[in-house]
């Protein structure tokens, strides 16, 4: 066992590096948290969202439904054309597909959460309002009248410059 | 020998397991900017409902935006960093102007917009007057409570929307 036991006593000892997991650790749990999963779906529309500054942050993340209105990225460009599509989940929809996504979101909420729900309108900044107007007017049919464009938080010239 | 105690388990390698969830966690994350204009729409529209009562025309601050995101403020050409001005001068008019609103509660702010008008262009007018609602909200309630609008209790709040309630229309372009 000699063989085992045998240390070396010389020079200052080396830096302990036992709270280095703790410190880890503590990275790491923040970042959990930190992680939504649920958003981390493909994306298939390209969306450069506009600035503006009287934006408000959504508190409760869970309670928002997600439009994305963009133009497809390359890859499904050949498939769904460059005009802009509009993405629930994980797949391209049309206008007449908005209302029962929403309701089959709402429907998986609880009672009392259902009337704090929100729908999130992510849109590039250079569709046009044609497409929205159709989205607007899909949420009001099924009573889904709290909406959020969502948008960057700066100033609203900086969406003009080229 | 029998002196010696148990050998404990080397947690060296603690490390490198949580750095490898830890960059895990770190190429996942999204840091989702969850910002954005919050806003209400109108309720679907009702057959039965009564009609909407008439509103005078100098009460109506009437915004158009073309196709080619150029807008025009009753009539006269505008430029999106002149909104919030004009809008301001027009809420709070309170009947000095006789071509513009009698008082806030019935200055009613109409937004059109055709089709192609880009959706950076809706976007940027609409901050534009929420932050002229902003501004205004927050001198009344400096004025009425010393405070900003943020640090007002829910009912002075109330108060303060209901002197200056944010009336802004829009209507549905035509398909």
């Amino acid at each position: 066992m000699g063989k085992f036991s045998k240390k070396k006593d010389s020079g200052t000892p080396a830096i302990s590096t036992a709270s280095l997991p703790d410190i880890v650790f503590m990275l790491l749990f923040f970042f959990m948290v930190a992680t939504v999963m649920r958003e981390n779906g493909e994306r298939k529309v390209a969306v450069s969202m506009p600035s503006a500054d009287q934006v408000k942050k959504i508190e409760k993340k869970g309670l928002v439904s997600y439009i994305y209105v963009g133009t497809p990225i390359k890859k499904y460009q050949a498939k769904f054309g460059k005009e802009p599509r509009i993405q629930l989940d994980d797949a391209f929809a049309n206008v007449a597909d908005v209302g029962p996504f929403v309701l089959k979101e709402r429907a998986a909420k609880r009672e009392e959460e259902k009337p704090l729900m929100i729908t999130a309108i992510k849109a590039d900044a250079d569709v046009g309002m044609g497409i929205i107007t159709d989205i607007k007017e899909e949420l009001r049919k099924v009573n889904a009248l709290k909406v959020n464009y969502s948008a960057k938080k700066g100033e609203v010239t900086s969406n003009f410059k080229k | 020998m029998a002196k010696r105690k148990l050998q404990e388990i080397n947690a060296g390698s603690m490390a490198d397991i949580a750095f490898l969830l830890l960059i895990f966690f770190l190429v996942t994350t999204t840091m989702e900017s969850n910002y954005g204009i919050r806003r209400k729409l109108p309720p679907p529209e009702d057959k039965n409902a009564p009609p909407p009562p008439v509103i005078k025309k100098k009460n109506v601050l009437e915004i158009v935006i073309n196709g080619q995101d150029k807008m025009l403020i009753e009539e006269e050409p505008a430029d999106v960093k002149d909104v919030k001005k004009i809008a301001i001068e027009f809420i709070t008019n309170n009947g000095k102007d006789p071509k513009s609103s009698d008082n806030p509660q019935k200055a009613v702010i109409m937004i059109k917009h055709t089709r192609e008008t880009s959706y950076k262009m809706y976007i940027s007018v609409y901050n534009e007057l929420i932050a002229a609602y902003n501004e205004i909200r927050n001198r009344y309630a400096k004025q009425k409570y010393g405070k900003p609008f943020d640090k007002l209790t829910k009912d002075e709040q109330k108060v303060v929307q209901d002197a200056y309630p944010q009336k802004i229309a829009e209507s549905t372009p035509k398909r």
